[in-house]
């Protein structure tokens, strides 16, 4: 079985529902606080996944997500990019892309990237609609999706957007250049990336928060109910995981 | 000091609000905002420079060390004052300290670069009407003697003083003077009772002892308007003894009605009300008010407004998991231009500080905001109106909780500090320009959120038996609430504290957020301390439950409190109040008939109480947790007003529908129907979304001026009577409630008061599958409404267009459940596609709302609108209780009528119109896109 880590911190709010997800998906997961994993008291080598999830993690002071990024660089680089190098999926949703951004880990490669405050100045939650921009573990078999944002600082600046784009790490951008459609003002209106491998990935908009479909605001517009379109994301990371290699020996020995 | 400033590279958003902030005040100027980060300690240069690195975004921002070398006509500085908290420094302090820099102290500030032609006199005016707020934060202008501030914390007092208060030689006017040198609030009766305490004692009263008495009684904590005796006469001059307003009005309801109902399962006995959700879990909901201390510091009374109520969830039985907020304000016109008292907020500013602070505590601790109301009157300039509220599940089997005797009493969370003294006493005072900034608290939400994290594992381990919030009064009212049938004694040394130099008194009453007060056996504390310390989050023994009852606190073996429990709880004299009860006279206006209404109604659509809130809305994350199902903004954009919000908690098939009523300018003419329209106006917005009424409960927070004048306390005693009345007839209990008086404010020598003013919140448990929106959904459907329309404008929004108030008051009428009842059936039938309650600016507002949110065109006859007036401008924007417009499929409009007896009055269209008739006389023929315009145009940010 998959195994999923939740990740939590002082701040970091989006555990419960990025767990559902996750379990929906069909993987195991576990909630661990950031300081059991520093501690070496729960193993990053026995998951498969690391999620982290949305929320203000240490208040986001000074800038989102870089206390926790420092803590997670400070207290446990080699563990992380050990787990990167395995293949094995690190997931950050809105407060969690943004310390993966802050810790380097994306876009990677030296490339110079930030997420800063939204051109509107403001928080803003909404829905807005993502089209798939390149094949990705995430992406597999999407094409657009709905899903609400909810950030003030979402606003994706690159120094190198060409390369990124070359590289096929813009994963998932909003479904137009003007706001509010591009909700934020992000540079090639990228809502989410990966490294080059593909294996580390962010994204501003949140997918847990579409697991149902009366989630959708428009639910009773539509003539549908089934799964949530968000729902797809994470059972493309289950599936991707299930497909790694060395996946049937940690599950054993979990 | 070390001193670290960032710039940013590029002008952002923050630098163009605040260049036109300065344009609104008729500035010409450009503004610049930088970051500065001030640490204390052993720092050498290597280790202020990586720390500057780590302040500094690389690829926005850049930053220097030292002082600042960047140019500007002024350099201003805004930062929180000496000894004040400041959450993102200590936030940051942990950081650096993990990052392995020996830093004892972290302070934040912002400067702003002001480049223009402007004058001292400006830069005061900047700082002071925009920029700081004097109660909590300094501001310097002057960049070349900018002194460096104090390392975080005040260190000089002395502190460890007991003193005695000398009470048993004091006379009439002596304890007077104790009593308001203290900012104790207590009346010359409470005095002399305690006085009269003490002589059987046989000694004068501590420091400690005064304030614990005072914070107990206080009008905050006790409600003892509400609770005490009336002597009351009413308009025909009939008299009435009242022996406990609370008992015989609210309480009597829901005791009325529990006797058919079986969902409720605590009212009014614990921080909040709780009923029955479904298998596995209860819902527990409360609400209150925050305003004095919005009044001083919007940000700050509202931020710890929301937090306060979190914790009253926290501590629900044994402790619920916060899943929803709401908020409500009433605050004076944003665009209000007449001039205030010095030290008296803009109602923008303090809309701006109350919105921001809902948003930053909701948000960060992952609660979705999902309900809520503004309403406008202007006479809320000094004294303006926060309403916080949360629900949140609690486990059944968690109900009840109950300290035994042994065990120990400890603090968790936030640390003990001096901020926030005098809180709960000065909630009773008027405000004006000499109200103490010390009453005014900080919060830090993250701390709450370590804390709720860990409070919440604690709880499912069984680790505690008892838990109460920190709110009011501090640990004197925390600890003397949850020991108060047993007896407690408390060492203060216990007590982590912010700062050294705090008095023992301050100690034990200091409201300092963050904190929750648990009863734990000795042999689960090793475990507890595990579960929080694993959080990062601090745990302080500091005594433990007796069986004396009496509450014993000392500090460093010294007595700072001993007192009985009995007379702590129970002693507070009944004086009689009297009241007296008459309308308020306005004349009625007879505005005439015009040729036609469209720019009525598009003023009537921008009237801020109206208005689109979606600038606000926006603003709170409602979509955290992902279970909100039915959302704050509905139809085709995703911008339309839905009458309530709806939570499915945990991805479940139950659902949770939140909703409000709420009218002050109804107050102004007669507190009982506005009270009894706020009742009915929750529930038909719980109706109109799918709720169901028979499995609905309320909650009252009242607001009103000072109620030790006869006609105010009159006015109040009316309005709870209309709440028995009302709530018994829908069988709709009360489960908790608050409420708030001595709203007042002096202008110009003179007091004002607020209009009566009664928010109602109102939860039902229904299905999820029952939800009903409000946006019209196709084309070709009919529309009915549903309820009569009577002759009632007074107090309308119609009516404020042109300044008037009125007389007809919207009355309430008990056909409303029939009503009600009969259209829950025909939803539960799936027999209505959309629905929306008419409220303010009655049928006219509510049918552009549905088709405007829903992109439908939509032609209505007024003709057999069901009524008791033919002026069809009353027709059109009449505010009567109990009505509703209703879509509903072709086919199914026999049935509907059948069921509902409603009047089919239109259809929607294609044309993207709104068109209303009468008589073939077109009253009404707008555009959707022109009416949606004008609706969005008032609330700017």
């Amino acid at each position: 079985m998959v195994k999923a880590l939740i990740l939590r911190s002082a701040g970091i709010n989006c555990n419960d529902e990025t767990e559902q997800a996750f379990r929906m998906a069909g993987a195991e997961t576990e909630q661990v606080h950031v300081n059991q994993l520093i501690s070496g008291e729960k193993k990053l080598s026995d998951y498969h996944v690391m999620a982290i999830p949305g929320g203000f993690s240490y208040g986001d002071y000074i800038a989102a997500g870089t206390i926790l990024a420092s803590r997670l660089s400070t207290g446990m680089k080699d563990r992380i990019d050990e787990f990167i190098q395995q293949g094995k999926i690190i997931l950050g949703i809105c407060n969690g892309f943004q310390v993966l951004v802050k810790m380097g880990l994306l876009p990677g490669d030296g490339m110079k990237a930030t997420l800063t405050n939204n051109d509107s100045g403001k928080f803003e939650c909404r829905w807005v609609k993502l089209k798939r921009a390149s094949d990705s573990p995430l992406t597999e078999g999407i094409e657009e999706l709905n899903v609400p944002v909810a950030h003030g600082e979402g606003k994706f600046v690159v120094d190198d957007l060409d390369t990124l784009e070359e590289n096929k790490q813009i994963i998932l951008k909003y479904s137009a250049s003007e706001y509010p459609e591009n909700p934020n003002g992000s540079m090639g209106d990228v809502a989410g990336i990966s490294n080059r491998e593909g294996n580390v990935i962010g994204l501003m908009p949140h997918p847990e928060r579409h697991l149902t479909c009366d989630n959708h605001p428009e639910w009773q517009r539509r003539n549908y109910c089934g799964p949530g379109e968000g729902l797809e994301l994470f059972r493309n990371v289950v599936e991707y995981c299930r497909n790694l290699k060395g996946e049937r020996t940690i599950a054993e020995e979990g | 000091m070390h001193q670290i400033e960032v710039f940013s590279k590029d002008r952002t958003a923050r630098d163009r609000t605040v260049t036109e902030t300065l344009s609104d005040m008729g500035i010409s100027a450009q503004a610049e905002v930088s970051d500065v980060y001030y640490l204390d300690g052993a720092l050498k240069d290597a280790d202020v420079n990586e720390a500057a690195e780590f302040f500094t975004d690389k690829v926005t921002q850049r930053h220097e060390t030292g002082s600042s070398k960047k140019e500007g006509s002024w350099i201003i500085e805004v930062r929180y004052k000496d000894g004040v908290s400041d959450p993102a420094g200590d936030v940051i302090m942990q950081a650096l300290t993990e990052l392995g820099k020996k830093v004892s102290a972290v302070r934040t500030a912002n400067r702003y670069y002001v480049k223009g032609e402007i004058q001292e006199s400006d830069v005061q005016k900047i700082c002071r009407k925009e920029l700081a707020n004097e109660i909590v934060q300094d501001y310097y202008y002057d960049y070349e003697n900018l002194p460096a501030p104090k390392p975080g914390k005040i260190t000089e007092d002395p502190g460890s003083e007991i003193r005695q208060v000398e009470i048993l030689e004091a006379g009439d006017s002596e304890l007077k003077e104790i009593s308001a040198k203290g900012l104790l609030s207590l009346s010359p009766e409470e005095m002399k009772k305690i006085k009269e305490y003490f002589e059987s004692e046989g000694r004068n009263p501590t420091d400690g002892e005064m304030e614990t008495i005072a914070q107990t009684w206080s009008e905050h904590c006790k409600h003892k308007t509400f609770n005490g005796r009336i002597k009351f006469t009413d308009r025909d001059g009939k008299k009435e003894i009242i022996k406990n307003l609370f008992e015989e009005t609210i309480v009597a309801a829901t005791k009325k009605i529990s006797e058919s109902k079986d969902w409720i399962v605590s009212a009014f006995k614990d921080n909040a009300g709780i009923i029955k959700l479904d298998e596995k879990n209860n819902l527990a909901f409360k609400v209150e008010t925050h305003n004095h201390p919005s009044a001083l510091d919007p940000y700050g009374g509202a931020s710890t407004g929301v937090g306060g109520v979190i914790r009253d969830i926290l501590g629900a039985g044994l402790g619920a998991k916060p899943i929803f907020n709401t908020d409500a304000f009433c605050l004076a016109r944003p665009d209000y231009d007449k001039e205030l008292p010095s030290g008296m907020l803009h109602p923008k500013r303090t809309f701006r500080g109350v919105v921001s602070g809902v948003r930053d505590y909701g948000n960060r601790m992952g609660i979705p905001t999902v309900n809520g109301a503004i309403a406008y009157h202007d006479d809320f300039r000094g004294a303006p109106l926060v309403f916080c509220g949360t629900g949140g599940l609690l486990p059944k089997g968690m109900e009840s909780k109950k300290a035994g005797r042994g065990e120990r009493i400890v603090v968790v969370g936030g640390k003990t500090g001096r901020d926030g003294l005098h809180g709960a006493t000065f909630s009773s005072a008027v405000l004006d320009e000499n109200a103490p900034g010390s009453a005014v608290q900080i919060g830090n939400p993250i701390e709450e959120k370590k804390m709720a994290d860990a409070l919440l594992k604690a709880r499912d381990r069984g680790l505690y038996t008892c838990i109460t919030d920190c709110g009011a009064g501090g640990l004197s009212s925390a600890v003397g609430e949850m020991a108060q049938s047993t007896g407690a004694e408390v060492d203060l040394e216990g007590v982590e504290l912010k700062h050294a130099g705090m008095q023992p008194w301050e100690i034990w009453t200091s409201e300092s957020q963050e904190r929750m007060v648990l009863s734990v056996p000795e042999d689960r504390l090793k475990e507890l301390k595990e579960v929080f310390s694993r959080e990062g989050v601090t745990v302080c023994v500091i005594g433990k439950i007796t069986d004396s009852k009496r509450l014993v606190v000392r500090h460093e073996l010294k007595s700072l409190v001993d007192l009985d429990m009995e007379f702590l709880h129970h002693g507070l004299p009944k004086p009689l109040k009297e009241a007296s009860w008459n309308e308020n006279r306005f004349e009625e206006p007879e505005p005439e008939e015009k040729e036609n209404y469209d720019e009525d109604l598009k003023k009537l659509l921008a009237h801020p109480t109206i208005a689109s809130k979606e600038e606000v809305v926006r603003r709170y994350d409602y979509e955290v947790q992902g279970n909100t199902i039915g959302k704050p903004l509905v139809g085709a954009f995703n911008d339309g007003p839905s009458d309530a919000a709806v939570i499915r908690p945990e991805f479940g098939s139950t659902a949770i529908v939140i909703a409000n009523g709420i009218n002050p300018r109804y107050g102004m003419i007669n507190s009982y129907h506005m009270a009894a329209s706020a009742i009915d106006e929750a529930l038909r917005n719980v109706v109109a979304s799918g709720g169901d009424l028979n499995r609905t409960a309320l909650l009252d927070n009242f607001c009103w001026a000072d109620t030790s004048r006869k006609e105010k306390l009159g006015s109040l005693v009316m309005a709870a009577k209309a709440c028995r009345d009302v709530a018994v007839v829908y069988g709709t209990p009360f489960i908790s409630g608050k409420d708030s008086l001595n709203n007042e404010f002096s202008e110009g020598g003179k007091r004002i008061g607020i209009p009566d003013t009664l928010l109602i919140s109102a939860v039902s448990v229904t299905d999820t599958a029952k939800i009903v929106s409000m946006d019209l959904k196709e084309e070709g459907n009919e529309v009915y409404v549903v309820g009569r329309t009577y002759d009632e404008l007074g107090g309308s929004c119609y009516y404020d267009l042109s300044g008037k108030t009125g007389a007809n008051v919207p009355m309430w009428r008990p056909e409303s459940k029939r009503d009600m009842e009969r259209l829950s059936e025909a939803m539960r039938a799936g027999l209505v596609r959309s629905c929306h309650d008419c409220s303010e600016g009655g049928i006219a507002v509510a049918a552009a709302e549905m088709a405007f949110a829903g992109n439908v065109g939509l032609k209505m006859e007024l003709d057999d609108v069901t009524r008791d007036t033919d002026n069809e401008l009353k027709i059109l924007f009449s505010e009567s209780n109990g009505r509703f417009l209703v879509e509903v499929r072709k086919e199914n409009g026999d049935k509907f009528r059948k069921l509902t007896g409603a009047a089919k009055i239109g259809e929607t269209a294609g044309g993207k119109k709104l068109t209303i008739t009468k008589n073939g006389k077109s009253l009404i023929d707008s555009k959707l896109d022109d009416l949606k315009a004008a609706w969005k145009g008032t609330i700017k940010w």
